[in-house]
């Protein structure tokens, strides 16, 4: 019988995979957006509990990092990015969902199987949350391979990223400071940069579909 | 059980030269459709029991043989009798019976092949079924293969003088040809070089896991094309709708049973090694065919091919269950495989029952309404009610309904596949639960699929005016109807007696039977009270008496009255028949939601047309992808082998020169 | 081992079940009402109407065959039957031996195919329409709703019904995210299975909109009363599922006579609790068009697909 702490650990690994497939299902741009804020809220409190339970008070102020960077500087960023280029929308996948959803599947089966004998190696409380991290990359990955629009690419991303810092939390309780506030820094410059970066296609093309970026290819 | 002088296989034997002995009585006066309606066939169903009942006392004694003075003469036709073979005799016999009645009421004339020969090539049919399994060597095996193609190919070609059941018939002969040289070459394969083609020398021969599989490989191929394996199910969507209906009944009951019969006994008994994988083979094989079959009857619009399609799924979902079985036993899981094996068994014979029941119903409706096609049938209850209800128990079982036998067998592979967490491999603990969930879709689209057909031929109004002149079947298709009705029912009610019939097949497998955990007749509890246990008999009766008690509450604290009135038409008063939903229409969410299995063709009207039309036609992606081309390279190479036909003697003349030198050379 | 505590239970339970069913959809209703602040008509309504309806003359249609009459019956039996089966009150139920979870499932298949077919029998385009519809649903609904109670049967070894909520009630208070999992897919099953927003508007008058009510147009009189209630304690039996699964806590097991009066309340707390959360669902819910329905249920399938996954990597 796992203690409580394990227990609430695990119960949030699994809303975090909930919360990627969710994604990898959703048309609408907006409730993207808010899934990801829940993804960086689920992230904090079980970095959070981690820290608890382990005493290790580095990770208090990684979980508020990601508080901070992920479910309020970011989201809001996103927010602001797609009011300003009106895409509020999301039509077309390149695969129809409950295909998506099957491949889902399959790479989830296919990442726990991957992750159990790592995970019988780590010597943390956590090591059997890897495959769930895993899990939720692929599951990320694949959200950005089928989209068409730039804005969803961006934030399976972004997910992916959230994605391998639950990863980190879990194998070996969290990344030394440094290498983790270099890299909320570089994320929140990637995504000033890439918002520049959809003004210009979108001058370019008049839209954000990025199947219009294959007629830049010699020819 | 019958002891004494005379034992299960003398008395099979006798049944089968019994048959033999109609099938040339059918020759003698072929055009005598009295004699050979009512007295040929009634006799053959009596045969038929008496092999059912030589069957189910075979079940329990211990395997004999029996070597005939036929054959090579250095490989005479050996004859065994085991519990496997006792078990489909049982099938085949019992399921013959309530064809063969039926078969005496529908035979007419005029049907392109003379009653006396329809006589001849149908016994001539179940006679080689019979031998096929009783067969110890591979060229009595072979022989009684190749006779059942045979007979059953001139059987499907019964109208001959239709284009597209020649056809048929030839695609029929083509698949079941390059299966049957697979399975000679798996014979070739399982002798091991000793040249001793009996099945107990195969027994004895050790083969290395290279030629094991080769032969695992050959055997999957050769049986599962005439089980209907994808992608080798191409013909049963042709054959069994151009065949008449008893025919397609014993085709999908029985024949197809002869090649899981084939199956169970290279796998389970000449070839000796268990490998984890070729478990995992079968049972992707069989998933990938039940899906496939069911999703395809979704969408057909004519009521035979709909059960051919079923077939199709429901040979998958037998073959996912020997893949289960297989698994368990390479992982020496014995009680587990036997619970696989049962699921197996029990499903094969459930499917023979009810799948025979629905061809027989659809063959009567054709009878009466001389329309295949679901879009001109409808409202058939009033007018067949005999037909409608016993066909509404087939229809119910083959959805899986409980309490009747569909369910059983669907209950026991579940639960088969709730015991696969304890497989020692990762990959197979988690890929199984998600087998299970297909296994699950398929059998709630099965139940979408028969809803389909028993609502659009008869429910509702009927389509077309020509419908009101339908007539209820006769006293002797009657008799077959209720026979393998009836089975339906006692097999879903009385499931310990039947896994108590199939136990002994399972211990000469495997060594090992299942029982039931529970005391008595009524609960079923195949590993453990506490695990798992159902009552099939329990449910009925509370179900028919929680409706007796409503009815008789109803009527005594309230009235019965009944007043018929018009039907809601929501202010449009024009309502006809033909604005109820088309097979088509009914079949349009499965189209929609399973998409990419079809290849669609559509012709949408233009705005401009003068006669608008519709049209939409769904065929199977694999005879594109796959037989097409086939046909094609068969075709250039051989055409290419037409260069050696130059015409001129010369050339020919040159021919037998050179052979003669080179042997003068070589051969010293 | 059948306990006369344990056939008091069964007695009990059924009668429950079929007398306090209409109370749970009036009460679904009345928060319905309340939450469209309407005043609504008090949650005894379905009992006046199920009192009204059995009074009145039956209407058929001239085309009905005996199918078409014989199918309230069979869905009503059929309905009771699923109420005895599950665990509402007490464990140790004398039924539990004859149908386990996955004869449930096929006992809902039995009556959705049989309403199916009455909706067909009439031959007008709205039963086929309604009829194809329910079908379509319940293809997707039932693998879900089998994949749920596996979830759970993989956490207790075992499929019986009354057996799986005993060890989860003897089990320490855990969390298994494998529930939680097939909790969210059990509440989409719930809500499609039982025509609620939104898959289906149980309210519409429009019949193109229309799922489970098309199939019922055509009946009148104590037929229909019989359907209705059947509907009503087909939720009522769906919410029962759901608690003894998820909520097990207040269930009576053994032969604790005390523990299946005090189970009483219990039950009945959480199912007014139940019904007000269905009713927030329906009302903050649009009703999807019926093309996302499949996804609906196929999220749902897969959702509870995905706990059994994670009860192997994280419980076992």
């Amino acid at each position: 019988m796992l203690p409580l702490s394990s227990q609430v650990i695990n119960l949030l690994a699994a809303i975090l995979l909930l919360l990627a497939f969710a994604m990898l299902t959703q048309r609408r741009i907006l409730s993207l957006i808010n899934l990801f804020a829940l993804q960086g809220l689920t992230l904090a409190l079980s970095t959070a509990v981690v820290a608890w339970s382990t005493g290790q008070s580095h990770l208090y102020w990684s979980a508020l990092v990601t508080f901070a960077l992920k479910v309020v500087v970011l989201p809001w960023i996103l927010h602001r990015l797609i009011r300003r280029l009106n895409v509020k929308w999301d039509v077309e996948t390149l695969l129809n969902i409950p295909t998506t959803m099957l491949i889902g599947i399959v790479l989830v089966i296919l990442a726990f199987n991957l992750a159990l004998p790592i995970s019988q190696l780590a010597g943390t409380i956590t090591k059997s949350t890897l495959g769930i991290a895993m899990a939720s990359m692929l599951l990320a990955f694949l959200m950005m391979i089928t989209r068409s629009k730039a804005v969803p690419q961006v934030i399976g991303f972004l997910a992916m990223e959230n994605a391998l810092f639950f990863a980190a939390t879990s194998a070996t309780y969290g990344m030394p400071m440094v290498v983790e506030l270099g890299i909320a820094l570089d994320v929140l410059v990637g995504m000033i940069i890439l918002g520049v970066f959809f003004f210009q296609i979108r001058e370019r093309f008049d839209s954000l579909d990025i199947r219009h970026l294959e007629k830049l290819k010699e020819e | 059980m019958i002891d004494g002088p005379i034992t299960p296989l003398a008395a099979s034997l006798a049944a089968v030269i019994a048959w033999l002995a109609i099938a040339l009585a059918g020759v003698m006066f072929p055009k005598n459709l009295r004699l050979v309606s009512h007295v040929l066939f009634p006799t053959g169903a009596l045969v038929a029991l008496a092999l059912a009942a030589a069957g189910w006392s075979g079940l329990a004694q211990n395997a004999e043989t029996l070597i005939l003075p036929l054959g090579l003469p250095d490989l005479p036709f050996h004859l065994r009798m085991d519990a496997l073979s006792a078990f489909f005799l049982l099938l085949l016999g019992s399921v013959t019976a309530g064809v063969s009645v039926f078969a005496a009421g529908y035979l007419r004339r005029g049907e392109g092949t003379l009653p006396g020969l329809q006589c001849l090539y149908y016994h001539v049919f179940i006679a080689s079924m019979t031998l096929v399994l009783l067969a110890d060597d591979a060229y009595a095996f072979m022989v009684f293969w190749e006779t059942m193609a045979l007979s059953s190919y001139f059987l499907v070609t019964s109208d001959h003088r239709k284009a597209e059941i020649r056809s048929a018939g030839f695609l029929y002969l083509l698949v079941a040809h390059v299966g049957a040289v697979a399975i000679l070459l798996c014979f070739g394969v399982l002798q091991g070089g000793t040249g001793d083609y009996t099945f107990g020398a195969m027994r004895e021969v050790q083969h290395t896991a290279f030629w094991g599989g080769i032969a695992f490989g050959l055997a999957l191929f050769g049986f599962g094309a005439k089980a209907g394996i994808v992608p080798l199910h191409v013909w049963l969507p042709e054959a069994h709708p151009a065949a008449p209906s008893p025919v397609s009944a014993l085709m999908s009951a029985v024949m197809l049973k002869t090649a899981v019969y084939g199956f169970l006994r290279v796998m389970f008994d000449l070839l000796d090694m268990q490998v984890w994988w070729w478990g995992v083979i079968v049972l992707a094989a069989g998933l990938v065919t039940a899906l496939y079959g069911v999703v395809f009857s979704a969408v057909q619009s004519d009521m035979k091919r709909l059960l051919a399609y079923s077939s199709v799924e429901n040979i998958g979902l037998v073959f996912v269950a020997a893949g289960l079985a297989i698994m368990f036993r390479a992982y020496d899981m014995h009680a587990l495989a036997a619970l696989a094996l049962t699921a197996m068994l029990y499903h094969a014979l459930n499917h023979a029952f009810f799948k025979s029941l629905l061809f027989l119903a659809t063959g009567s409706v054709l009878h009466a309404t001389r329309e295949r096609a679901l879009g001109k049938l409808g409202g058939l209850i009033h007018r067949m009610p005999w037909v409608a209800w016993l066909a509404l128990v087939g229809t119910l079982a083959i959805a899986g309904l409980p309490p009747l036998n569909g369910f059983v067998s669907e209950w026991l592979l579940l639960q088969a596949f709730l015991f696969t967490p304890g497989l020692p491999q990762n990959y197979l603990n988690m890929l199984v639960p998600v087998a299970a969930a297909a296994v699950a879709l398929t059998a709630a689209l099965a139940g979408y699929v028969m809803v389909k057909f028993y609502g659009v031929i008869f429910l509702g109004q009927p389509r077309e005016e020509k419908l009101a002149e339908a007539h209820d079947c006769g006293p002797w298709e009657r008799v077959g109807l209720v026979w393998l009705a009836a089975g339906c029912v006692l097999l879903g009610v009385l499931p310990v007696y039947v896994i108590g019939m199939i136990d002994s097949v399972t211990h000469t497998l495997l060594g090992r039977s299942l029982g039931n955990a529970a005391q008595g007749w009524l609960y079923l509890a195949p590993i453990h009270a506490d695990r798992a246990s159902y009552g099939p008999f329990l449910f009925l009766v509370v179900i028919v008496v929680v409706v007796l008690l409503a009815f008789l509450a109803v009527r005594l604290f309230y009235h019965g009255r009944i007043r018929r009135g018009p039907a809601w038409d929501c202010g449009f008063p024009h309502q006809t028949a033909r604005m109820q939903d088309t097979a088509e229409g009914f079949g349009q969410p499965v189209r929609q939601v399973f998409e990419p299995f079809f290849r669609m063709r559509r012709e949408l009207p233009d705005p401009f047309d003068a006669v608008p039309r519709y049209r939409v036609s769904v065929e199977d992606h694999l005879w594109y992808w796959l037989y097409l081309p086939v046909a094609w390279t068969a075709d250039k190479v051989t055409s290419l082998v037409t260069l050696l036909q130059r015409g001129r003697i010369s050339v020919y003349l040159m021919y037998s020169f050179c052979t003669l030198l080179l042997l003068l050379l070589f051969v010293r | 081992m059948i306990s006369a505590s344990g056939v008091a239970a069964q007695i009990t339970e059924l009668f429950l079940a079929v007398a306090l069913a209409p109370l749970m959809t009036g009460w679904v209703n009345q928060c319905r009402a309340w939450l469209q602040n309407k005043s609504g008509p008090g949650p005894l309504q379905p009992y006046r109407m199920l009192g009204k309806l059995f009074q009145k003359e039956s209407v058929i249609a001239y085309g009905a065959s005996p199918l078409f009459r014989i199918t309230p019956y069979i869905l009503f039996g059929g309905m009771c039957l699923a109420a005895a089966i599950v665990p509402t009150l007490a464990t140790d139920l004398p039924f539990n031996t004859a149908a386990d979870a996955i004869a449930l499932v096929g006992l809902f298949a039995l009556v959705r195919v049989f309403i199916s077919l009455a909706a067909m029998d009439i031959g007008t385009a709205f039963g086929t329409l309604g009829a194809r519809r329910e079908m379509m649903i319940g293809f997707l609904a039932e693998p879900a709703l089998l994949m749920v109670l596996f979830t759970a049967s993989l956490i207790s070894q075992s499929t019986s019904l009354s057996i799986t909520v005993g060890k989860l009630l003897q089990m320490d208070l855990a969390i298994y995210p494998s529930l939680a999992f097939a909790g969210i897919a059990f509440t989409m099953v719930l809500l499609a299975e039982n025509a609620r927003i939104p898959i289906d508007n149980p309210a519409t008058h429009l019949e193109l909109t229309m799922i489970h009510e098309a199939m019922i147009l055509e009946y009148s009189g104590r037929h229909l009363a019989l359907i209705e209630w059947a509907a009503s304690l087909k939720l009522f039996v769906y919410a029962c599922i759901g608690i003894a699964l998820f909520l097990p806590f207040g269930i009576a097991q053994g032969g604790d006579s005390l523990g299946l009066i005090l189970a009483l309340p219990v039950l009945v707390a959480k199912l007014a609790v139940g019904g007000a959360l269905l009713a927030v669902i329906e009302t903050v819910s649009a009703k999807m068009r019926i093309f996302r329905a499949p996804e609906f249920l196929g999220t749902a399938f897969l959702l509870a697909v995905l706990g059994m996954l994670v009860h192997f990597l994280l419980e076992s």
